[in-house]
């Protein structure tokens, strides 16, 4: 576009519609940055009036994260002899000693298992049915892609009933399977809807070359349509992937020991004599920090799918 | 050629079946792609919705296994005549109302400014953006610490900029601004989202609808209202749209910051169901409660959508 462009905005109106904007993502960025400035902040710090924005970074918060600890005597600490490990002086410091580790870790490891282990099966199936609705005829066409549409319009909760009578009649409670194949179900609609989108876009031409060459259709699709909508596939799973990291509804109705995520565990992080709010902090930070760090890095394909999404529906 | 799995497969099977599976018709691989995916959303979602109403006409609780009796219409009977729903609804809506509306207007002015191509929007939009991937159980969780009356940092920056006391106030112990502190906090995750519906709406106004109208020497504001909000006003209703349907949803985000208090007034209609069925384990009532809601969003969002299909038509 020429500088003479009539659409182009004047360098005075482009300063100050700039200057609004990065005020405004200060200012929403806030929260998030407090709560990661807490993570590392001491107890006392973190409730501190008025609040410290100079402290002394301590990993208090995170050792309390991942640890359960004990209070003990002044005698069997001597006896105990001098802390082996930086965690361990850190926790000295109040009394006490490290029990064990606490159930932190494994709910972050159940939110990965059922976070990839759902984003894997929702883009196996999405993908297959998205080619079907996007290449062939299938009958009620219209209908179907509706009816998957509309199956996201119903309140978690609503679901949440029969899900909850049928998993437990199936001995699915509270299992990883149980939430894997609920988190596939739930994100198939906005995969598949997406999904046939990027495929569309694809020319069908190159099918046809590939079917004249020899190719049956399963390698025309395997070798032609999958690396031509690797783009597409991927942001589709980071879709995916976020929202079964974020679910929290059906986490905490449906699972409460062996499979619980972490977002229905976070909360429920407390310390001795109250909320430990750096512990909380931490938790948090590093439930957070991965999907911002996706976000920052795949900006590009995340923004478009999101509008892309919306505006195809 | 070079050789892939799948030549190997193809080669090592057996010539009949080899036969049998190029030879498929390309209805047959349409129903094998589709079928998994239909069947999956039946059995998860479409099941359990029948089953919902099936329950909703008994008198059965989960936590008990005694003889479930048919009661007819008595549980929708019951919901419709219960002044404590009617209270829940009106928090929902007043909810809904005021995060609708800060969303877009916030949402567009947002969109506006960005689309003026100013050096780095791209690195600014994705902050914006950032409050909109996060869990909303985490986010709730959180916000709780920043509303704390003493120690939190909400109540200190509107205690500095206002004079008062930051512990004069509380934004989830007050029956008065509780309503509005959820709304806050589902201000500033979600208005990214209606912001990046409209900015998709204002780069799909071609640049020469302008310069005609600058050619017909209109003036901007004219050119705004003219041009630039019936453009976008399709997008925008469809950001309207998914926030309306997310927002009569919404359960986890509140859940996590008052848990429906004070009393009972940010208790929105999602948590109210929520005690209804797995607290009180009313669960053919519940299950009544569920399908009110059911059709009532799909009922508003038809009605929407008509609306919508004739804003595009124009």
């Amino acid at each position: 576009m020429s500088s003479f462009s009539v659409t182009e905005p004047s360098q005075k109106t482009k300063w100050f519609a700039g200057i609004l904007v990065v005020v405004y993502a200060l200012i929403t960025i806030v929260p998030l940055l407090w709560i990661i400035a807490t993570g590392f902040k001491s107890p006392s710090d973190a409730i501190a009036y008025p609040p410290k924005l100079v402290f002394e970074p301590t990993l208090e918060g995170y050792v309390n994260l991942f640890t359960t600890r004990t209070r003990v005597t002044q005698e069997t600490l001597q006896e105990l002899g001098e802390p082996t490990t930086w965690y361990d002086r850190i926790v000295r410091q109040y009394d006490m000693v490290i029990a064990g580790p606490s159930r932190y870790g494994e709910r972050f490891l159940n939110s990965v298992i059922i976070g990839f282990g759902s984003t894997f099966l929702c883009i196996l199936l999405g993908t297959a049915a998205a080619y079907a609705f996007s290449r062939f005829r299938v009958p009620l066409k219209d209908d179907l892609l509706f009816f998957i549409l509309s199956t996201r319009m119903m309140p978690p909760i609503a679901v949440a009933i029969p899900i909850f009578l049928m998993f437990r009649q199936l001995g699915l409670n509270d299992t990883h399977a149980g939430m894997i194949l609920l988190y596939t179900a739930v994100n198939l609609s906005l995969s598949v809807w997406l999904l046939k989108g990027f495929i569309d876009e694809i020319p069908v031409e190159y099918e046809e070359a590939a079917l004249i060459d020899g190719y049956t259709r399963f390698q025309a699709f395997y070798k032609v349509v999958l690396p031509q909508a690797a783009t597409g596939i991927a942001s589709t799973a980071i879709f995916c992937l976020i929202f079964a990291w974020n679910e929290y509804a059906f986490a905490v109705l449906l699972t409460s020991g062996t499979a619980q995520t972490a977002p229905p565990f976070i909360p429920t992080i407390i310390g001795v004599g109250g909320l430990d709010w750096p512990a909380v902090a931490a938790g948090a930070t590093i439930f957070l920090v991965p999907v911002v760090v996706f976000t920052i890095l795949l900006r590009k394909h995340l923004l478009r799918g999101i509008t892309f999404g919306a505006v195809r529906k | 050629m070079a050789r892939t799995p799948i030549d190997a497969i193809a080669q090592a099977t057996p010539d009949s079946i080899a036969r049998r599976v190029r030879g498929l018709s390309d209805r047959a691989i349409a129903w094998i792609f589709v079928a998994p995916s239909v069947f999956l959303l039946l059995a998860v979602n479409i099941f359990p919705l029948i089953w919902t109403i099936n329950l909703s006409f008994t008198n059965f609780k989960a936590n008990r296994s005694r003889d479930v009796d048919y009661i007819g219409l008595r549980n929708y009977e019951r919901i419709l005549t219960d002044s404590d729903i009617w209270l829940n609804m009106q928090v929902t809506a007043h909810f809904l109302f005021w995060t609708i509306l800060f969303q877009v207007l916030i949402g567009f002015a947002l969109a506006y400014l960005i689309n003026k191509k100013f050096r780095g929007n791209n690195l600014w939009t994705t902050i914006i953006v950032l409050p909109m991937m996060l869990s909303p159980a985490v986010v709730g969780n959180f916000w709780k610490f920043l509303y704390q009356p003493q120690i939190g940092l909400f109540n200190y920056v509107i205690a500095f900029f206002t004079g008062r006391d930051p512990s004069s106030f509380e934004m989830l112990g007050s029956v008065s601004l509780a309503p509005w502190s959820i709304v806050i906090v589902d201000t500033w995750m979600w208005t990214p989202f209606v912001m990046l519906i409209c900015l998709a709406g204002l780069r799909s106004i071609p640049d020469y609808i302008y310069e005609a109208a600058e050619i017909d020497r209109a003036s901007k504001l004219r050119q705004f209202f003219t041009i630039t909000i019936p453009m976008v006003l399709p997008f925008l209703m469809l950001a309207v749209l998914f926030r309306g349907i997310e927002n009569f949803k919404m359960f986890d985000l509140v859940v996590q910051l008052t848990g429906g208090g004070p009393g009972s007034t940010t208790e929105l209609t999602s948590i109210n169901l929520k005690r209804e069925a797995f607290e009180k384990w009313r669960t053919g009532f519940a299950s009544a409660y569920a399908v009110v809601l059911f059709v009532t969003v799909f009922g508003l969002a038809s009605i929407y959508v008509k609306a919508l299909n004739k804003v595009k038509e124009r």
